[in-house]
């Protein structure tokens, strides 16, 4: 009997118990809300939760298919190419930026350069909500508001501060010795960057850009404050669901699974190299 | 290939004085090593040379060419490092073709000469692959390689041998050397290794705290230490030192200290005895010229036999003579017990005086 037990609880077992009630239990609202999208009308908000149900395709239509004689694309498709091209840019720009100041603060010596990096830390600190009136004056004399642009500028000023510290962890893991040593094989600073730097930061980078990415693409308040008609993105539209004839639950679930599935399919083609950035210079090399 | 010429060279880290101002002229084709315990500043130096540090002061040329304000992209030198620094996400044939690349050599040409150097170094079997699937010796080979390959103007090499372990320290050694004199390359090669300095080197340079102690030839350093520190940093077992007096006695010489009684049989030259005159100083020996035998007479000394280390090849033999020490290095097969009397003799042809002050060697 104590020999089942003593199995039953050995490392591997808990492991793998522990592996599966952690999944379990973040999986579940993805879960519930892919449930959620597919569910008619009626069953959304039955009473007690109906876990079997007759799967529809009806919310996903509703989001994505004009409804009445003008049939055609809503204009959801629209919101989420833009958020496509926001977040795409600034998370490139925040990365790369990010990388080139990182791999300054960690080589070269300079004045104040503890109160520098506090700096770039410091811009968040403060909850963003408090900046979105001046932001949002400053955007409309600029004529910036309802721009790419504009928002694109925003977001890699929100992920820059994240970009430059975990990139600076990262470049302090890099050994000097690489670039010292392509400068002595004949290479300018910059080539040595280019050339010997970079490839090894790209995992680094790759982790990164997810987290970048990730806040981009979730971003609303300042997303519903700055854009217009034109640029809007998707989640002020998901929220837009929300109506005073009702909430359309089923909708908002249709819209939010399909906003997921970009990150998930980046994340997805990065994996390799997020693992190895976050377990970067953990291992003696 | 081309001559080195340091005038005067200084560098400071902020309040730690690294390099105080040194000179050293390396020639065409010379093997120059620089030796020094660690914070000597002779990776210093040899970063200087390179252009990975910015001198405080002074003038490096390399050739006839003052490259002080050049990058080190620009002064035509092979580094290899103490890591290596392999790139690893490159081959081991892109590594050794990268110094190539930078040139925009054609390719054919890069080909041909990737290929001549791994054929040197016996390398080319592992050209397809990624660094760290190499053992330490063969990446140690691929930095060579990465060094030749470019036919540089010198090479500098920091502790290239110190990541590997002792037997292939030794192989690789030998086989450095032999490179060193094939190509005919002038290198200038950084270690804290005396056994490393005195088997490779044309020449030594014995750098302390920032300064060159002593310029010369394995054998000079060696037979002829300039100070104190060279003859203490230099050989294995160390160099005795017994910090004395010179009297005189009757006309004749005496080294003294308490306990301790050396009549000179040959008095050292007459300026050194007129530089020695009321000083104290250091008389060093080394262990090989120490006699030791269990039979007194002539002028062999008495002492008791303290502990005996058999080495295999020697046995050292620590005896003492009052509160003073002396390390004797003596046959395999000689093996007195611990305790015992024993007599010993200091082969005075081949002691060195020290001025304990200025700790410099009286000539």
């Amino acid at each position: 009997m104590p020999s089942i037990v003593y199995r039953l609880l050995s490392t591997r077992t808990l492991a793998l118990a522990l592996v599966l009630v952690a999944l379990l239990f973040y999986l579940f609202p993805i879960v519930w809300l892919l449930g959620t999208s597919l569910k008619a009308p009626r069953d959304v908000s039955a009473m007690p939760p109906k876990l079997v149900f007759k799967p529809t395709l009806h919310n996903y239509a509703r989001v994505f298919l004009a409804a009445g004689q003008t049939a055609g694309a809503t204009e959801f498709p629209r919101r989420l190419m833009n958020s496509v091209i926001v977040s795409a840019f600034s998370t490139v720009l925040a990365v790369f930026l990010g990388t080139f100041a990182a791999y300054a603060f960690s080589r070269f010596p300079m004045r104040g350069k503890d109160d520098l990096l506090f700096f770039v830390l410091s811009t968040r600190m403060l909850p963003p909500v408090a900046i979105v009136i001046p932001v949002f004056l400053m955007y409309r004399d600029w004529g910036l508001r309802d721009t790419y642009l504009g928002l694109i500028l925003l977001y890699t000023v929100f992920n820059m501060a994240f970009a430059v510290w975990m990139m600076k962890g990262f470049m302090d893991e890099i050994p000097r010795d690489y670039e010292e040593a392509a400068m002595c094989d004949g290479y300018s600073r910059a080539r040595a960057f280019f050339k010997v730097v970079l490839p090894q930061a790209v995992p680094a980078m790759a982790a990164t850009a997810v987290f970048c990415l990730i806040t981009a693409w979730n971003e609303f308040t300042f997303a519903l404050v700055l854009t217009g008609a034109e640029t809007r993105t998707a989640p002020p539209e998901i929220v837009g669901k929300i109506r005073p004839e009702g909430i359309q639950w089923g909708e908002v679930a249709a819209s939010g699974f399909v906003m997921l599935l970009p990150v998930l399919i980046f994340t997805f083609l990065v994996r390799n190299h997020i693992l190895r950035g976050v377990t970067f210079g953990a291992v003696r090399r | 290939m081309a001559s080195i010429s340091i005038r005067d060279l200084r560098k400071n880290f902020g309040a730690t004085v690294a390099v105080a101002g040194v000179d050293l002229d390396i020639a065409d084709g010379e093997f120059m090593v620089l030796l020094g315990p660690s914070g000597s500043g002779k990776t210093t130096t040899l970063r200087c040379i390179a252009g990975l540090e910015r001198p405080d002061a002074g003038d490096i040329y390399i050739g006839e060419v003052r490259v002080n304000t050049l990058s080190p992209a620009d002064r035509d030198i092979a580094f290899v490092f103490q890591m290596f620094a392999l790139y690893p996400h490159l081959s081991v044939y892109n590594n050794i073709a990268f110094p190539l690349r930078a040139q925009k050599t054609p390719k054919e040409e890069i080909d041909r000469r990737v290929r001549e150097a791994a054929r040197v170094l016996q390398i080319g079997h592992l050209l397809s692959r990624r660094p760290s699937q190499l053992s330490g010796g063969e990446m140690q080979r691929v930095a060579l390689g990465r060094a030749m390959v470019r036919r540089p103007q010198a090479f500098l090499m920091d502790e290239p041998l110190s990541t590997l372990d002792a037997k292939l320290r030794e192989e690789m050694r030998a086989e450095l050397k032999r490179l060193q004199a094939d190509l005919k390359a002038t290198t200038v090669y950084v270690t804290h290794d005396q056994v490393e300095a005195m088997s490779m080197a044309d020449r030594i340079a014995v750098m302390h705290n920032g300064l060159l102690q002593q310029v010369g030839t394995p054998g000079e350093i060696y037979d002829r230490p300039a100070t104190l520190f060279v003859a203490h940093f230099v050989g294995s077992p160390g160099m005795n030192f017994i910090p004395c007096r010179l009297s005189e006695d009757n006309g004749a010489l005496i080294a003294e200290r308490a306990g301790f009684r050396l009549p000179l049989a040959q008095p050292p030259a007459e300026e050194v005895v007129e530089q020695a005159r009321g000083r104290a100083l250091v008389l060093g020996v080394r262990p090989e010229d120490v006699a030791v035998s269990m039979e007194g007479g002539g002028n062999f000394l008495p002492a008791e036999v303290y502990v005996v280390e058999p080495l295999g090849s020697e046995n050292i033999v620590d005896l003492k003579v009052g509160e003073q020490v002396i390390r004797a290095k003596t046959a395999p097969t000689f093996k007195p017990p611990m305790g015992a009397l024993a007599y010993f003799r200091i082969d005075q042809e081949r002691m060195h005086l020290f001025d304990r002050e200025t700790e410099r060697a009286l000539r």
